[in-house]
């Protein structure tokens, strides 16, 4: 039973809790940092490293930290985080730290890490919250990379630099640019929407 | 000259919502009403207001003179935090209708990316007092045009007969995409 509960621990953050296309939440990098894989990846890993470091420590010192200052010190514990993979990314990858221009900054106030804080890490033991911070990653890096691909792939003819459409396809410029990011986003969310309907709609028959 | 220039990238060119995609939780979140949206609008844009000066003065006064300023995100998010609450509180005992108008919203504010993002794109772009502040308004403003837009598109929205699975935030993603393409209309004002 305890071995079933923390694998769906793992995998709400994928499907059914997906931080992006169900709880709505981190929009902004998602938007922002989806024109090519690789920045997809990077922003994912830094995401990432944040969220699970970040619960960690919120899980741990859950039982010390007075309930009024609790959001203060929760804030303080992710710039802290924020800070060390911004200057990580500036100074071993310089160019994609320059690509994200704020946005790895902007982690901070990246609602996934405080809505994890706040709703799973501040009220349960280490290793769960461990576990719900990789899911919820998990869910967010697939989303970035499922933007990324199609972004990259229709705005550039390419996937991570990479050519595979050859010149036949006259490459949709519109895809790089903020207006082609938000329609995506929207197809996205109404896909998963229709897969879930189906889903349920097949569960009832049953 | 500058100034002009600054003010109307903020709010027309360099959109914070359609071009650096900040604020959009409040974004899709209050922009379900016109009433509603322009109270955010408004409070957004006195806290950015404020934050902008606020972030200037921490960042040119103690920040880099001091060479600290890998300490630029845990000090600006504090310092916004804290800027906030003291607004409410303010607002609260000086004008209780004002505060019944906004209040509500301020908190919602300080996790917001509209305000972080001012304080580190000004730092970044290296205006000095006066652009910031400028820019810190003009920002707000964007956000307000955007909202209210919003806002009076998915009140038609409501009446219209969307496809099921496209109801709520997809629908409105899509159009934020729409009003984006055509605020890239104004992006040959400026060379």
């Amino acid at each position: 039973m305890a071995q079933k509960t923390i694998k769906s621990e793992f995998f709400k953050g994928i499907w059914s809790d997906n931080p992006v296309t169900r709880q709505l939440l981190g929009l902004c990098s998602v938007l922002a940092v989806s024109n090519a894989v690789i920045n997809g990846v990077a922003m994912g890993l830094a995401v990432t490293f944040v969220l699970v470091f970040s619960s960690l420590i919120v899980s741990v010192i859950r039982k010390i930290v007075p309930n009024q200052v609790r959001i203060a010190s929760f804030i303080v514990i992710i710039a802290t985080f924020v800070t060390i993979a911004d200057r990580v990314l500036a100074a071993y990858f310089p160019q994609l730290s320059k690509a994200m221009g704020p946005y790895v900054p902007l982690i901070v106030v990246n609602c996934i890490i405080l809505g994890r804080a706040e709703a799973f890490a501040s009220k349960n033991k280490v290793g769960r919250s461990i576990i719900d911070a990789l899911g919820m990653s998990c869910g967010y890096i697939l989303t970035l990379l499922l933007m990324g691909f199609i972004r990259e792939l229709l705005g550039n003819r390419s996937i991570l630099g990479y050519q595979i459409l050859g010149k036949w396809f006259e490459p949709w410029v519109v895809m790089l640019l903020p207006p082609g990011a938000f329609i995506m986003l929207g197809l996205i969310i109404a896909l998963f929407n229709l897969i879930e309907n189906k889903i349920k709609e097949k569960q009832k028959l049953r | 000259m500058n100034l002009l220039v600054i003010f109307i990238s903020a709010v027309l060119i360099n959109n914070f919502v359609f071009y650096y995609f900040l604020g959009l939780c409040p974004y899709l979140g209050v922009s379900r009403k016109i009433g509603p949206s322009i109270s955010m609008g408004m409070a957004v844009t006195f806290v950015l207001s404020l934050t902008a000066v606020a972030s200037w003065m921490i960042n040119h006064w103690i920040l880099l003179p001091y060479g600290l300023d890998y300490l630029q995100i845990v000090s600006f998010i504090l310092v916004i935090a804290a800027l906030v609450q003291l607004v409410e509180m303010f607002i609260r005992k000086v004008s209780p209708p004002l505060y019944q108008a906004m209040g509500i919203y301020l908190p919602l504010i300080t996790t917001n990316c509209v305000i972080m993002g001012l304080a580190l794109l000004a730092a970044l772009k290296n205006y000095n007092f006066l652009e910031t502040v400028i820019f810190g308004v003009s920002a707000g403003l964007g956000f307000t045009l955007a909202i209210v837009l919003m806002a009076a598109i998915r009140e038609q929205l409501d009446l219209a007969d969307v496809p099921r699975p496209l109801r709520g935030a997809a629908i409105a993603l899509i159009t934020a995409g729409i009003i984006s393409l055509a605020f890239m209309g104004f992006s040959g004002i400026i060379k």
